[in-house]
């Protein structure tokens, strides 16, 4: 046990250098909730303040946590594969290592990321004049929040990084679903003003449900209803893709 | 001599249709450097990856320092230190974030820990570099960091895959250099090459695989001695257009010769394998002059490894495998 957290420390340390030395990759992740907040912002705050009859940056900063929460979660994948490709990998598993370690470290590094990153929208987002409703206690929930929303799509980003061969195809896959996803869920506009199809692709999103809860969180309080939703959805969402994760990942980790 | 620490038996590997390895069966001892020599493609890497337990065999027994590797990964991979073909330093951290990574991955004790890094840090000569970032060293000092890396734990078992691939001669002296001093510290080098030079300065013990299969062995003087052929180049002299002709005249010629194995022409110049050099070379000489063919220069030579693996492999190194790839 001792030897699993010196292991996995050793290597959660060797990402934290990689997020201090490398803040590109963490500002080409922050690209598009930045654009979003300060330009959809403005853009849309006459006309949402008559129809939502609140704030449409209040309104927008969950889709935009949630955003970054799955952008981050889902490129968490990519140093692995880089890893993968140049034999550094290979090395490291030369090593008598836990391969529980290597996931493990990626895993935990991934979501400290995603919790700075969510820090400094909510940061951003105050600062165009967001108030939040629930206060320093609400600021917490929707970092958990996001959290909760991460941890699942880490999960099928880690697997991802096991299963392609190259990065070139990850890269589309993240810009093929980030913004997308995000569109096809409660992230602009109330659900109900969705189309048919959108809405149903909507209900499965587990985003749709994250950003429920943190506009709650955000606009009107503490709402036992829609933190229990989301609570459940997302709990099952990580347990099944931390589940699928482990068995993709272990038959390539043997 | 003492229980080999890597002892490998009958190993098969293949790739879909590509057979990587063939059945092939090696040991090496403490102390000594072991070199698998052989062209690209030949199934080295596909070797040393498996006594790394990083690629599970089809078929065969592998043990590094007793454990066998399929059946007891854990202590088998505690007993090595890998340094892969390729160089797989992390352009983000320093030397010295690489050694302390490396550390702690060893778990080496806190008492140990300063002293071992600065010994590998001097080992390979990365003193005063130790807070540069990798990404701006240079491509042999990136390398050097890399053998530093997988030393630093002290394995009896040090599995070298082609380390002075792509460097220049400064670096690779100082590489081959490292290794001998680790051998001098009784490591067992289990060293793949495909430099012949590299396997005739370092190892004690060779064996040449070209397609997977072991196709000779033994300690490289032995090698070269069990040819039991010298090689005397002929250069012949003459008019522009006729000195080609007169190659092929004593190519002729010496083919009666009984002390001649083998005559190979390229050019002007005729190389000739030969048994028993006292007598062969007045033999030449004689022949050329009784065919009236004027030599310019004659030059004996013992074979190489080249010749060595001419001879076994039946064709030229420089060749290369392609393994029916
Ligand atoms: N992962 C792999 N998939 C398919 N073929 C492979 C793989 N690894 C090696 N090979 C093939 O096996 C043969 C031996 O390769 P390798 O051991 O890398 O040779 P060497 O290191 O001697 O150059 C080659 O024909 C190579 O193409
Ligand atoms: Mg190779």
């Amino acid at each position: 046990m001792r030897k699993f957290v010196e292991e996995t420390h050793a290597q959660f340390t060797r990402w934290m250098l990689h997020l201090r030395r490398e803040p590109f990759s963490l500002a080409f992740n922050l690209l598009n909730p930045v654009i979003l907040l300060v330009f959809m912002g403005s853009a849309f705050q006459g006309m949402a303040r008559s129809s939502l009859g609140s704030d449409y940056r209040g309104y927008l900063l969950p889709g935009i946590l949630a955003l970054t929460a799955f952008g981050n979660s889902m490129a968490g994948g990519i140093p692995l594969l880089f890893d993968r490709e140049n034999g550094s990998l290979m090395r490291l598993m030369s090593a008598p290592i836990s391969r529980a370690s290597i996931i493990l470290s990626r895993f935990l590094a991934v979501n400290v990321s995603t919790m700075l990153q969510s820090l400094l929208i909510l940061v951003l987002g105050i600062a165009f004049g967001v108030r939040i409703a629930t206060g320093i206690g609400g600021v917490l929930a929707l970092l958990g929040v996001g959290l909760l929303l991460g941890f699942g799509i880490t999960a099928i980003s880690l697997m991802l990084a096991f299963r392609f061969e190259n990065h070139g195809d990850f890269f589309a896959v993240i810009g093929l679903t980030s913004l997308p996803l995000t569109f096809l869920s409660s992230a602009f506009v109330p659900i109900e003003s969705l189309p048919a199809w959108m809405r149903a692709v909507a209900l499965i999103n587990p985003m749709t449900y994250a950003i429920d809860a943190m506009r709650a969180l955000i606009l009107t309080g503490w709402n036992p209803q829609a933190l229990g939703t989301m609570a459940a959805v997302l709990v099952l969402f990580d347990a099944a893709m931390l589940w699928l994760g482990s068995r993709v990942i272990g038959r390539h980790l043997a | 001599m003492s229980a080999p620490l890597v002892r490998i038996d009958g190993l098969k590997k293949s790739f879909g249709d590509v057979v990587a390895l063939a059945g092939i069966s090696l040991q090496a001892h403490a102390g000594k450097i072991f070199g698998l020599l052989g062209p690209n493609g030949a199934g080295k890497s596909t070797t040393v990856k498996i006594l790394a337990g990083l690629i599970v065999a089809d078929s065969g027994s592998v043990e590094i320092a007793g454990r066998d590797v399929f059946k007891e990964p854990a202590a088998a991979r505690a007993a090595i230190g890998y340094v892969p073909q390729e160089v797989t330093v992390d352009p983000y951290l320093t030397a010295r974030e690489h050694l302390d990574f490396y550390a702690s991955l060893y778990h080496l004790p806190e008492t140990v820990r300063e002293t071992r890094i600065r010994e590998a840090l001097a080992l390979v000569g990365l003193v005063g570099q130790e807070q540069r970032r990798a990404r701006r060293l240079s491509g042999g000092t990136k390398k050097k960091l890399d053998l530093a890396c997988g030393l630093l734990h002290r394995p009896p078992v040090i599995l070298l895959d082609e380390p002075s691939l792509g460097l220049d001669v400064q670096v690779r002296h100082d590489v081959w250099n490292h290794v001998l001093e680790l051998k001098r510290q009784g490591a067992a080098i289990f060293l793949c090459t495909n430099y012949m030079d590299e396997a005739e300065r370092l190892c004690d013990e060779i064996a040449i695989i070209d397609r997977g299969g072991i196709v000779a062995e033994g300690a490289p003087e032995e090698l070269k001695g069990r040819l039991n052929r010298d090689i005397v180049a002929v250069e012949v002299a003459g008019s522009n257009h006729h000195h080609a002709d007169s190659a092929a005249a004593l190519e002729r010629a010496l083919a009666d010769l009984p002390v001649v194995r083998e005559a190979r022409r390229e050019g002007t110049r005729l190389k000739v394998y030969v048994e028993g050099r006292e007598t062969a070379l007045p033999l030449i000489v004689e022949t050329a002059a009784r065919a009236g063919i004027s030599v310019q220069s004659i030059t004996y030579s013992r074979p190489g490894l080249d010749e060595v693996f001419l001879h076994y492999a039946g064709r030229a190194f420089s060749e290369g495998a392609t393994n029916g790839a």
